[in-house]
């Protein structure tokens, strides 16, 4: 059985369970339901949870070990000569595929099940006979392939019916159960409300999963990557250029650089601006006036970085061009394309405005009243409270929001894509062109390298550096803010 | 500054004069210098804000100026004579479309003569003229339509990218100096033949239902296919990400007692909220496809990476809709013997709703526009060519998303796939637009004040 | 404590510091304050009291004119200080504050040292022209707020880490560091214990000496305690004005007996 048709199944389980229980409780209780302990609907539901919640933990399970389990088998098949000429993915995919090829030829009649599994490459066509059912393939289908194929087809045909029997059996299980521990001293809320709760407490460990998996993801293949390539090179090398055919300099310096100089041309315009207009808004201006240049201004933070991408490429970028580059207003040659350090920058600036604006004004709300009114009631003008009394007070929680838009600039991935250029340089001129970890470990994963290869895996290098300078950012930063706010609750 | 050994002053009346302000009427020198401050103080924070809206307008101006184009396409209106035997013999030779091609050229020299255009221009140069995806145009109509074969049908075939460019602006006759795909006498052409009504502008419903096209035919690339894949990913983040994050809220807003784990989980929300996104890509790069197998480029993958994205967003704004709902709602519950579950369930969540619901749609609308983790779970550089035929096609055949189908554009080296691009900007913010004003009406309808 | 203006000092009206005349007050479309007369005398605590809503804070906030920072707030009539109208649009409320000073309700030191709380009013306003004149302000301001002795050794701590009591005199303090004419003070002991209630009230009648002193209290005794003049509010009238014995003991209005016997409050 396919997975729609399980998932039906259980469905169809459930919902018997529904109305089993509940008329198994309210006969128990000679059709009284005041006898129950709880209303007959949660003997329903319990049915229910147990039927579905045990099997679906078993499904899930499986759905993700099986795919796994039967890789390692048929991947244990490929001889090494073969995994050593292309790489073990690229044998496993075309794997897959022949081994789909055939299931779609059986499907539509073209083979029938038992020459699916006996064609041999020596025999038969198997790429002109897959072809005719639609299924294209790069090159010819060797016989080891081929039989790496059948035995995939194998498991995979096993493994489908085992979990078939294995869901459903628990799922009858989980019913049979329920149903049986259904009578009217049976505590059926409290039971039902337990697996709520357990089912709450899951939903809530989903956020430390992810940072799990977002942990485990780039360190396994960090790991494998400095095994591959001297860690102390990749921290301290000043030069980054990958060859795909091996040979590649990876030193993250230079992207390091290029970062952090992009990210201070966005703070250098996005804290000013943002930091004044969120005081004018909070401090001066009227109802009327901030009621409508507030949403204004925080549309520019609801905009796709994708666009100020575009914004960067083919709009600023031309701009600046048109100013700086050669043959440009200034004729001063400064600039040689339109992608540089700058575009991004000041892109990027625009970007952060209302996120600075936004988070400064939330903290220069929260000083509390009193302030404002103990410091004019001595006479001081509006612009003294806040220069002397407000922002001093708020200056823990700008600094706060100042680290999360410094560690929003770090991680910004279109815009210095799009905006900052391609080549990686160590150059103060914030008129060239230069690259970002982000817009590198998009290049690196993006191109045709092969998995396994220093210069792919070198995207992971690059991921965990970021993520752990973002993480330390955004942790400290968050300590500020907290701490800020518990001083005026 | 301060100076912990200050000494006290042996009597008071040995303190300074106490300042006399003479009259409140008259402001004295340093008042005046004050208040040019206040002033002066106030003017940076209007230019502030202007500035900020002056990037707002220009950046909406570079949108609707560059994309608006993308929205009308020119046409060239040629009366094609579909003949059986010309049809089969395209039909056996190995080009088909090239035979195809043929039959324009012909209808198409005798629309010039009808018109009474003359031109010394090859049939090969004429054809320049045409999207190269013209003769496909015809030969899907004649294979769709067999009945119509012999009659004389009048198609409207889509003009290549240049003469598009070139009635809309975008080309000047001084960029053709280096085009080899056209030359100055094609724009006179194209001058005659706009004014004999062969060649018009009009709307173009191909670039929002139509799919996206090679690297050659930008006059044909739509963002139709693109939108479905981001429906679809939408669908999986809606359907992931509203049930997990409600459930999540309740659980930490109303049952986690005060201890570690709480405090962890917390702390790893609000962390999550502002990793980078592209960290997110490299997590369903690793889990989903290299680990769990799952297609690359589906809409599944993208959906559960946007999920696990937009997930504490949608937390964040659910735990505080329903922290908004008084205490006292609770107790009047628990008052009268409902079970913690019960008042959660039968009260708390139904007034903290449209609270959840306008934080899910903002949730969806970042998710909408997110572009990087997209591009490492391989939704970039796929051609969306094809709509997916089917639901479950849907998500697990591959496809592009709106986002990254722009991204795709911009990288081309065409400037007439820019045109696109911004246009599928405008597609973009459009969607975008409506999911924020569906949640600011939501709020405004439903918000309470306790 | 209380003693008793004299026939003679209540007789000279033209002396008086603060003359309000038919004031109204709006907030929006609510009529806050009704037509209130009143002339407070120099170097007299003057207290207002009256049930809570009934408007003596909002008129307190008139004369030195903090109800400028509510934007719906509006005021009608006149209230001329040393014979000038604070109204006037050629005031400078900034100026004005700085001979009408203010002491609120809750304690609200600025987060920052003790020193610079009292140095902040003088420094803005320009009043000490080098280090050791802002030195002696803030000593001097300090002895007379009655809190020399205890902080004298910590200056340079934060205003905020002083107890209840400490940090309302230090609001004081700052206050008087201006050199204020009048000092306006809104339910200043509402959020101070019994020991530090008395200590502020014992400040207020040391500083009736050289300031003009207007009070709004909750608690009648302290007005008893504090203020030579008394004036009683209800539902935004002025319903009676004159020395605080006479109002406790011979009250004209009948609203004003109500109160004071503690009909209603």
């Amino acid at each position: 059985m396919s997975l729609p048709y399980i998932l039906l199944a259980l469905l169809i389980l459930a919902v018997a369970g529904f109305f089993v229980g509940r008329g198994k409780a309210l006969s128990s209780a000679n059709g009284d339901p005041r006898i129950l302990h709880s209303l007959p609907g949660y003997y329903g539901w319990n049915v229910v949870v147990l039927t579905l919640v045990p099997s679906l933990l078993v499904l899930i399970v499986w759905l993700i070990v099986q795919p796994a389990v039967i890789n390692n088998h048929v991947s244990s098949m490929i001889s090494e000569e073969t995994a050593a000429a292309s790489s073990l993915d690229l044998v496993m995919s075309d794997v897959a595929r022949v081994a789909d090829g055939l299931d779609l030829a059986v499907s539509q009649g073209a083979m029938d099940a038992e020459m699916a599994n006996s064609i041999r490459t020596e025999l038969t066509d198997v790429r002109g006979r897959l072809g005719q059912v639609g299924v294209a393939l790069g090159s010819n289908v060797t016989a080891e392939t081929l039989r790496a194929a059948q035995s995939y087809r194998g498991w995979n045909a096993t493994g489908l019916l085992f979990r078939t029997i294995g869901v459903l059996a628990v799922a009858v299980l989980g019913f049979v159960l329920g149903v049986i521990r259904t009578n009217p001293d049976f505590r059926a809320r409290n039971s039902v409300e337990t697996v709520v709760r357990y089912i709450l407490i899951a939903a809530a460990s989903i956020a430390i999963l992810t940072t799990v998996g977002i942990v485990l993801s780039l360190i396994f293949n960090t790991v494998e990557f400095f095994r591959l390539y001297p860690a102390t090179d990749f921290f301290f090398g000043l030069t980054w250029s990958p060859s795909f055919g091996g040979g590649s300099e990876l030193g993250i310096v230079p992207l390091i650089w290029a970062t952090m100089y992009i990210s201070l041309i966005a703070l250098a315009v996005a804290v000013p601006i943002g930091l004044f207009a969120a005081v004018y808004l909070s401090e001066y201006a009227t109802p009327h006036v901030r009621a409508i240049a507030k949403p204004l201004l925080e549309i520019l933070a609801g905009i796709p970085t994708i666009v100020y991408g575009l914004f960067a490429l083919l709009t600023v970028g031309p701009l600046l061009m048109n100013v700086f580059g050669g043959g440009g207003v200034l004729g001063v040659g400064w600039m040689q394309g339109a992608s540089s350090v700058f575009t991004a920058g000041v892109v990027m600036g625009i970007m952060l405005i209302p996120f600075v604006s936004s988070l400064s004004d939330d903290i220069i709300n929260a000083v509390p009243q009193a302030m404002r009114d103990g410091s004019l009631g001595l006479g001081a003008t509006h612009s003294e409270t806040v220069k002397q009394v407000i922002l001093p007070a708020a200056l823990p929680g700008i600094v706060g929001a100042i680290l999360l838009a410094a560690s929003r600039a770090i991680g910004e991935t279109m815009i210095v894509v799009l905006g900052a250029g391609a080549a990686a340089r160590l150059s103060v001129n914030p008129l060239e062109a230069m690259t970002t970890v982000t817009a590198k470990i998009v290049s690196q994963l993006t191109g045709d390298a092969d998995f396994a290869s220093p210069e792919a895996l070198v995207a992971f290098a690059l991921g965990m550096t970021l993520f752990v300078v973002t993480l330390m950012l955004n942790i400290v930063a968050l300590y500020i803010v907290r701490k800020y706010r518990e001083q005026y609750d | 500054m301060t100076d912990t050994t200050l000494t006290p002053p042996s009597d008071t009346s040995n303190a300074p004069t106490p300042h006399k302000i003479k009259s409140i009427l008259e402001p004295d020198a340093l008042t005046r210098k004050r208040n040019a401050a206040e002033a002066r103080f106030k003017i940076y924070g209007i230019v502030a804000i202007a500035i900020g809206l002056f990037f707002l307008v220009a950046l909406l101006w570079a949108i609707l100026a560059n994309g608006l184009g993308a929205f009308q396409q020119t046409f060239l209106k040629v009366d094609i004579p579909l003949n059986q035997e010309q049809i089969e013999a395209a039909e056996k030779s190995v080009v088909k479309t090239s035979k195809y091609r043929a039959i324009i050229d012909g209808a198409f020299a005798k629309e010039l003569t009808d018109a009474n255009i003359t031109t010394d221009m090859s049939a090969r140069d004429l054809q320049k003229l045409f999207s190269s995806g013209a003769a496909a145009t015809v030969r899907e109509y004649a294979l769709a339509n067999p009945d119509r074969i012999g009659s004389t049908v009048t198609f409207e075939l889509v003009a290549s990218s240049r003469v598009d460019g070139y009635l809309k602006g975008r080309v000047k006759r001084e960029d053709l100096v280096e085009d080899k795909n056209l030359d100055a006498a094609h724009l006179d052409l194209s001058d005659q033949l706009e004014d004999a009504g062969i060649l018009e502008k009009r709307f173009n419903w191909a670039f929002i239902t139509g799919t996206d096209a090679s690297d050659s035919r930008p006059e044909q690339a739509g963002i139709g296919a693109s939108m479905i894949g981001s429906f679809f990913m939408m669908l999986v983040v809606l359907f992931l990400s509203l049930p997990i994050g409600v459930a999540a809220s309740i659980y930490l807003e109303e049952f986690a007692p005060q201890n570690r784990v709480t405090d962890l989980i917390e702390v790893n929300i609000s962390n999550l909220a502002a990793v980078p996104s592209i960290v997110f890509g490299i997590l369903g790069l690793a889990v989903f496809i290299q680990f769990m197998h799952l297609p690359q480029s589906a809409p599944l993958v993208g959906g559960l990476v946007l999920t696990l994205m937009t997930l504490p967003t949608i937390i964040i704004s659910t735990r505080a809709s329903l922290k908004a709902v008084p205490p006292s709602i609770r107790d009047a519950a628990l008052g009268i013997g409902a079970s913690k579950m019960q008042s959660i369930f039968h009260h708390v969540l139904p007034l903290a709703m449209p609270g959840i619901l306008t934080g899910t749609i903002i949730g969806l609308a970042q998710a909408l526009g997110e572009t990087a983790p997209l591009l490492l779970i391989g939704m970039v550089g796929f051609i969306a060519s094809n709509y997916p035929d089917g639901v479950a096609a849907g998500f697990f055949s591959p496809n592009s998303a709106m986002p990254a189908q722009i991204y795709e554009w911009a990288k081309r080296a065409d400037p007439a796939f820019y045109e696109r691009a911004w246009g599928g900007i405008i597609v973009l913010l459009i969607f975008l637009m409506t999911m924020n004003i569906i949640a600011i009406i939501l709020r405004r309808r439903f918000e309470r004040r306790w | 404590m209380n003693e008793m203006p004299n026939i003679e000092q209540a007789n000279e009206m033209t002396a008086s510091k603060i003359s309000a005349d038919k004031v109204q007050v709006y907030y929006g479309d609510t009529h806050a304050i009704k037509d209130v007369d009143i002339e407070i005398e120099p170097r007299t605590v003057t207290a207002f009291i009256g049930p809570s809503g009934c408007g003596k804070s909002t008129f307190l906030r008139t004369l030195n004119r903090m109800n400028d920072t509510i934007d719906i707030c509006r005021v009608e009539g006149s209230i001329k200080i040393d014979g000038e109208d604070i109204y006037d649009p050629k005031v400078d409320p900034v100026q004005l504050r700085a001979k009408v000073g203010m002491v609120f309700q809750k304690p609200n030191p600025f987060p920052k040292s003790i020193y610079d709380n009292i140095a902040y009013g003088p420094r803005i306003h320009g009043l000490a022209r080098n280090k050791s004149e802002l030195d002696d302000i803030v000593s001097s301001s300090l002895q007379k707020a009655g809190l020399w002795e205890e902080v004298k050794n910590r200056l340079d701590e934060p205003g905020t880490g002083m107890s209840g009591g400490q940090q309302q005199r230090l609001c004081i303090a700052r206050a008087i560091a201006v050199s204020p004419e009048v000092i306006l003070m809104d339910e200043p002991c509402s959020a101070l214990d019994p020991i530090a209630t008395a200590k502020v009230e014992e400040l207020i009648d040391e500083l009736r000496e050289n300031f003009t002193i207007v009070i709004v209290t909750h608690s009648m005794q302290q007005a008893a305690r504090v203020s030579q003049r008394t004036a009683f509010f209800h539902l935004g009238v002025l319903v009676e004005e004159g020395p605080t014995q006479e109002i406790f003991t011979n009250p004209k209005d009948k609203r004003t007996q109500d109160y004071i016997t503690g009909r209603f409050g």
